[in-house]
């Protein structure tokens, strides 16, 4: 009978890993479409092959490597494959029914990979209209096949920063879901990116001033930000890692409600300051600030009360605001925000942990914080700059300025005038 | 004949048309137009930073007519588009040469 309660178990937590990382998948879905929405519409094509190909580079580079460097075992997921019935129920039983979950491997990579894939969304939306289509896929190879898993490998993965130290062991550091793991991760290699592309032309003026440009497809920008904050449910809500026992499935509900209330007040926040601000309701801002609880609320979303939650979503959705446009006046051109909404938010999301988790200290979280920015950030500036020397990173002027649709991929989003030959 | 061009404010283009059906007219031709006059154009906020909408849009209504509704037609198309404000857009009346229906190959009057 106990094996059976054990068999279900397993049973139950694989699935429960499948579904979340299903939900992540589509958050894919969700940047694609936020990013389309943001840009213009020259540029839709091209950011909508980035999007769905960085997803499958994603997907084959974590497998190859990725995982292994994060997690060990071996190169292409080798032995993955192997199940053992006897094992499991041995582990189940040295667990106990509440202990750690015991699941099916492969259902772990699956919940992984889908990380690696938004992390690297996030650097695609940041980079848009002005870079070369094959410059950001040999980023995506290096950045999902060794930046991510490494910082992953500190962190998630317990391992020490080159035999240095232990983020875990030493600084009791946490980040639940990745608000500073995946997300500002993210940030720092987008920023990199952004910095040795420059700004689009014609975002600043003669005299420095910045001007708007405003995105295509406000409908799409918002689909994207609801699936986006749906797939959420399974980003958040998966990393609790287990739903087989009641106080985990308590977890996972508590992780439910606080992810769509910060995201709800993140929303609230942005929207509200930004009639202030700007004295009008900008949609744009609003979609960001929805993000901005999202991922304030990522590095930890199981301890706070709902009142907390709404608390740091506010607080994230004020803060998105400011960021964007600081940035902007820094001549830090992102087209998406973000830098703002993963970066500068993943941070604050990192630093409110110690408020409602006693097991982690501001120190602790300020040195994971800085380990994971400057190695990502380092990495990456180095990688973007070879392949700047080597191949160029940005497209021509002339290129620019038709879009990146005809330019990169030969094809318009929405041809108007086409003949057939006769 | 005459040619009747007139731009307007977008959103009177139902009380124009209403104005000319009273008149008499037979057809007219809508364009969605963008331009700026007096009006020049004005500034939109977007992610906090600003950008100029210097071509305000505007519709261009033609019409084809022959010469004695020219009066008609011009106060019709005035009284129903303006609003008094900056912006109202301007009627151009033009000579027409010869106009032909396509259907049938009439031409002059008896093709408008």
């Amino acid at each position: 009978m106990e094996n059976h309660i054990f068999e279900l178990q397993y049973a139950m937590d694989t699935f429960y890993f499948l579904v979340c990382g299903a939900l992540v998948m589509w958050m894919a879905a969700g940047f694609s479409m936020l990013e389309a929405g943001l840009v213009r519409s020259k540029n839709t094509t091209e950011i909508l092959t980035k999007n769905v190909a960085l997803y499958a580079i994603a997907c084959f580079m974590y497998m190859a490597s990725g995982y292994a460097i994060m997690y060990g075992g071996g190169w292409f997921l080798s032995g993955i494959e192997v199940f053992n019935l006897d094992e499991v129920l041995a582990t189940s039983a040295e667990n106990g029914f509440d202990g750690s979950s015991v699941y099916s491997g492969a259902s772990d990579f699956f919940f992984q990979v889908v990380f690696v894939a938004t992390a690297m969304s996030i650097v695609s939306g940041a980079v848009a209209e002005r870079m070369k289509l094959w410059a950001f896929f040999l980023f995506t190879i290096v950045l999902t096949g060794l930046i991510y898993p490494l910082e992953g490998y500190w962190t998630w993965g317990g391992g020490s920063v080159f035999g240095l130290y232990s983020l875990g062991d030493d600084f009791g550091f946490s980040d639940f879901a990745g608000s500073g793991i995946v997300h500002m991760a993210g940030a720092a290699a987008a920023l990199s990116g952004v910095l040795l592309l420059g700004a689009r032309k014609g975002k600043y003026g003669s005299d420095g001033h910045a001007n708007a440009i405003p995105g295509a497809n406000l409908p799409l920008a918002t689909l994207g930000t609801f699936i986006l904050w749906m797939g959420w449910f399974g980003f958040n809500g998966g990393s609790v890692l287990k739903l087989g026992d009641a106080t985990s499935a308590h977890s996972v509900a508590m992780v439910f409600l606080n992810t769509n209330a910060a995201a709800a007040t993140g929303l609230i926040g942005a929207l509200v300051v930004s009639q202030l601000k700007f004295g009008k309701a900008d949609l744009t801002m609003a979609l960001n600030g929805a993000l901005a609880g999202l991922v304030a609320i990522t590095a930890e979303p199981s301890t706070p009360t709902a009142l907390q939650a709404s608390l740091f979503g506010l607080v994230a959705g004020v803060l998105v605001v400011f960021s964007i446009v600081t940035l902007d006046k820094l001549k830090i051109d992102d087209p998406v925000g973000a830098i703002s909404v993963h970066g500068v938010v993943g941070l604050l999301g990192l630093l409110l942990v110690p408020l409602t988790n006693d097991g982690a200290s501001f120190l602790g979280q300020i040195v994971g914080a800085a380990t994971i920015f400057t190695w990502v950030f380092g990495a990456s500036f180095i990688v973007w700059l070879l392949i700047k020397m080597v191949f160029g990173i940005r497209v021509s002027e002339e290129e620019e300025y038709y879009g990146l649709d005809i330019g990169e991929c030969g094809l318009e989003a929405y041809p108007e005038f086409s003949t057939v030959k006769q | 004949m005459k040619l009747v061009t007139a731009i307007i404010k977008p959103f009177k283009l139902d009380d124009v048309r209403q104005a000319l059906h009273e008149v008499g007219i037979a057809g007219i031709t809508v364009t969605e137009v963008k331009g700026f006059g007096r009006q020049k154009g004005h500034t939109e906020l977007y992610r906090g930073a600003e950008y100029n909408v210097d071509f305000l849009p505007k519709l261009k209504i033609e019409t084809a007519i022959t010469a004695e509704l020219v009066e008609q037609v011009v106060e019709a198309i005035q009284q129903a588009a303006s609003t008094g404000k900056i912006g109202d857009g301007k009627i151009f009346v033009s000579s027409l040469e010869e106009v032909m229906r396509i259907r049938t190959g009439e031409t002059g009057a008896q093709a408008i």
